[in-house]
């Protein structure tokens, strides 16, 4: 098994967000999560990368043999876990180029590989970004400042085609998107796709599932999985909301 | 603030000071304590003139009368100046030697321990360096080269020998002796620095560096440095200075004169990197310091930059007379303390002439237990008509036992004078770190890339070949294991 949850159960500040959720990613599968705000989507998400506001009550993780807990969040950001925020931070005087230089090569001594040079990796962030119709300009930029909704999300998916990892989880990348960055973040998605990578989407909407095909869709409610299927299930919810399912 | 954060800026606190050892060095010093005695004594080394002698005395003479200024927000106990030596140099160092065959080897060691190879084959391409030991120069670069351009660069004892008419005219000309109790601490015991002079309409092809190094004990240093940029000249200057970890506090007093006449330009960028003490408080330098520049023509510029990143107490101010019309003054600051290091530290911008224009950037951050202030003065005087200044003031907290404080001084006579000020203090944002870290960049690396882009604005004003070294000892300061 590639991500296991078992009996998943999570607080933060005294108020119970997930209850024993359960939810299992093989190799190569995109699994899409639909749910209502406040049903805990972006706290799943937030629980895998690592982020330490929450309480684990109870449960497990595991992911690539890891007991994911004995992890931080560079850790499992090294092991090949990425996270597309919904909100990317703005970090003022910091250029994409040697924070995802510095990335790319921390990930890559975790796993024994040899570092990549400054030249080779400012060849590949251009190529890459030509491949997203991200305009280099946008490169010279600080990471997220004074960017557009879209933009961020564009740069989001920039970072995930350079770090290349093992499981993408996308929180909410769809919110605040046109038609058109729509299409570039989906085209996106599609190409870093193969056989051995997983992607857990998360979306509020069934707009995004038009363009990614997942091969399961779950429902969650309060904080559990509630229904798990093929992406029918989102068509289902584009018709009758989730009311049904609370 | 997290745990993990916390336990982060646990281990920042245990900084270690790379350049902390000490040359075992035979070194030669008159009686400790401040007296005329002293003052004749130092003169004699230095072999001076009567003149100079009689400078010295005066500005003593001034300092007797003279309190510490008091208003800063800093702590320290009283500086027991009896206890302190004034002069030290290592042993047959009575005259200059003439080349480095001359130089005890320990010290050639030293300074290529610092990362500052003297040797001709090894010098650093494209900066000339003079380099300060305790109270007097050891060595000066590529000085051959800039002489053939006109360029005097040299120790300013060296100046007082062979260059008096400029030394009469200049020193003290922009901080005189009686400004206050460390200008005239200065003047009467300065023992070594750099004097620069840039000739008529010459643009100074390589960066100019000092040194500063002290090395022995209990001894304080008061350097002395002038720069003269005559009519349409340029030059770009930039001090360096390192200490031993000792548990006493050392006292260094220096100061610095800018003169840019017409059109001339003089950038002074300085890293600053005295010892700060170990995690307890305890040793470090104590930086009382005088920068002052005054653009004298038309159109000239002084622009000053500064990365503070040690000391246990920094007391300094790099300010511009912006006399000239249509003068320019900048300051760019990077201002770190961690543990109990106190910083009081900003600029003062005077503006005299017409259209007369100055711009403060300054970042502060402050780690541990520290205080970091800011302070800064822009006067704009009757006749400065439409004169400008911009100033922008930024904090950056880490962790929560630290202060940052801001405290603008605005005094304007003239009423077609524009002023903006923006200020603005914030803590390391636990979002920034866990975007970060995401990525894969540890905690010490995130919180070093946050801080770097912070301070970038101030950064990208150095010299490029120091701009690299400045990135690093940002993180250094940062980190808890350099050693």
């Amino acid at each position: 098994m590639f991500l296991e949850i078992k009996d998943l159960s999570v607080k933060i500040e005294n108020k119970n967000i997930l209850k024993n959720l359960n939810l299992n990613i093989n190799k190569g599968e995109v699994h899409a999560i639909m749910g209502p705000n406040g049903s805990g989507k972006s706290t799943l998400a937030n629980v895998l990368a690592g982020k330490e506001d929450y309480e684990i009550l109870n449960g497990k993780i595991n992911f690539k043999e890891n007991n994911l807990f004995d992890l931080n969040i560079e850790e499992r950001a090294q092991e090949g876990m990425f996270l597309a925020f919904q909100y990317p931070v703005e970090i003022p005087g910091v250029n994409i180029t040697p924070f995802l230089h510095s990335a790319i090569n921390s990930k890559r001594k975790r796993m024994k590989e040899e570092e990549i040079d400054n030249l080779s990796f400012a060849k590949l962030l251009k190529s890459k970004a030509s491949d997203l119709g991200i305009n280099i300009d946008m490169l010279k930029r600080s990471v997220n400042t004074g960017f557009s909704g879209g933009e961020k999300k564009r740069y989001e998916i920039l970072q995930m085609s350079i770090l290349n990892p093992d499981l993408a989880i996308l929180d909410e990348t769809d919110s605040g998107l046109d038609i058109d960055a729509l299409k570039i973040v989906t085209d996106g998605v599609n190409k870093l796709k193969t056989k051995d990578n997983s992607f857990l989407i998360i979306t509020h909407y069934q707009k995004l599932l038009d363009y990614i095909k997942p091969d399961y869709v779950h429902v969650m409610v309060n904080g559990s999985i509630v229904k798990s299927g093929s992406s029918e299930i989102a068509a289902e919810i584009e018709n009758d909301g989730f009311q049904k399912f609370q | 603030m997290n745990s993990e954060t916390l336990n982060t800026l646990d281990n920042y606190s245990k900084n270690k000071y790379k350049y902390g050892f000490v040359t075992d060095i035979d070194n030669e010093k008159p009686k400790k304590g401040l007296n005329e005695d002293t003052i004749k004594f130092i003169s004699f080394k230095k072999n001076e003139p009567e003149w100079m002698l009689d400078w010295r005395l005066k500005a003593f003479s001034k300092w007797k009368k003279m309190k510490e200024p008091k208003w800063a927000n800093l702590n320290f106990p009283e500086i027991d100046y009896q206890d302190i030596y004034y002069y030290s140099a290592p042993k047959g160092f009575d005259k200059k030697p003439k080349d480095l065959s001359e130089v005890d080897p320990k010290l050639i060691e030293t300074y290529n321990k610092l990362g500052i190879p003297l040797e001709e084959q090894k010098v650093l391409a494209g900066v000339a360096v003079d380099v300060v030991f305790d109270s007097v120069s050891v060595a000066t670069t590529y000085k051959g080269e800039l002489e053939k351009l006109g360029i005097i660069f040299c120790s300013i004892g060296e100046a007082i020998q062979k260059h008096p008419h400029l030394i009469k005219k200049y020193l003290g000309s922009v901080i005189p002796a009686g400004d206050h109790s460390f200008s005239a601490l200065n003047s009467a015991v300065f023992t070594d620095g750099s004097f620069v002079y840039i000739p008529e309409g010459v643009k100074c092809p390589m960066e100019l560096s000092t040194y500063f190094r002290i090395n022995a004990e209990n001894t304080g240093q008061f350097e002395r440095t002038l720069i003269i940029a005559d009519k349409g000249s340029y030059v770009s200057y930039l001090e360096g200075c390192t200490a031993p970890k000792r548990d006493d506090n050392q006292l260094h007093a220096a100061n610095v004169e800018l003169i840019a006449l017409e059109d001339a330009e003089i950038k002074y960028s300085t890293v600053q990197n005295w010892y700060p003490g170990d995690e307890d408080g305890k040793g470090g330098i104590y930086n009382f310091v005088t920068k002052r520049g005054l653009c004298a023509g038309k159109n000239s510029k002084i622009s000053w930059t500064q990365v503070e990143t040690g000391s246990a107490i920094t007391w300094k101010y790099p300010s511009c007379i912006l006399k000239g019309d249509n003068s320019i003054g900048e300051f760019y600051s990077v201002a770190i303390t961690n543990n109990f290091q106190q910083a009081d530290t900003g600029t003062k911008m005077t503006h005299i002439g017409k259209n007369t224009k100055s711009k403060i950037i300054s970042k502060g951050i402050s780690l541990g237990k520290s205080q970091n202030t800011y302070r800064g003065e822009v006067s704009f005087l009757r006749k400065a008509d439409r004169a400008r200044n911009y100033t922008q003031c930024d904090s950056l907290l880490v962790g929560n036992k630290c202060g940052a404080h801001t405290v603008p001084y605005i005094d304007s006579k003239n009423n077609t004078a524009v002023i903006e000020h923006e200020a603005s203090t914030s803590k390391i944002n636990e979002d920034q770190l866990y975007y970060c870290r995401q990525r894969g960049l540890s905690h010490e690396e995130a919180v070093s890339l946050i801080v770097n882009g912070f301070c970038k604005q101030v950064l990208q004003e150095l010299p490029m070949e120091f701009a690299v070294e400045a990135q690093k000892l940002v993180s250094i300061s940062l980190e808890g294991s350099v050693g």
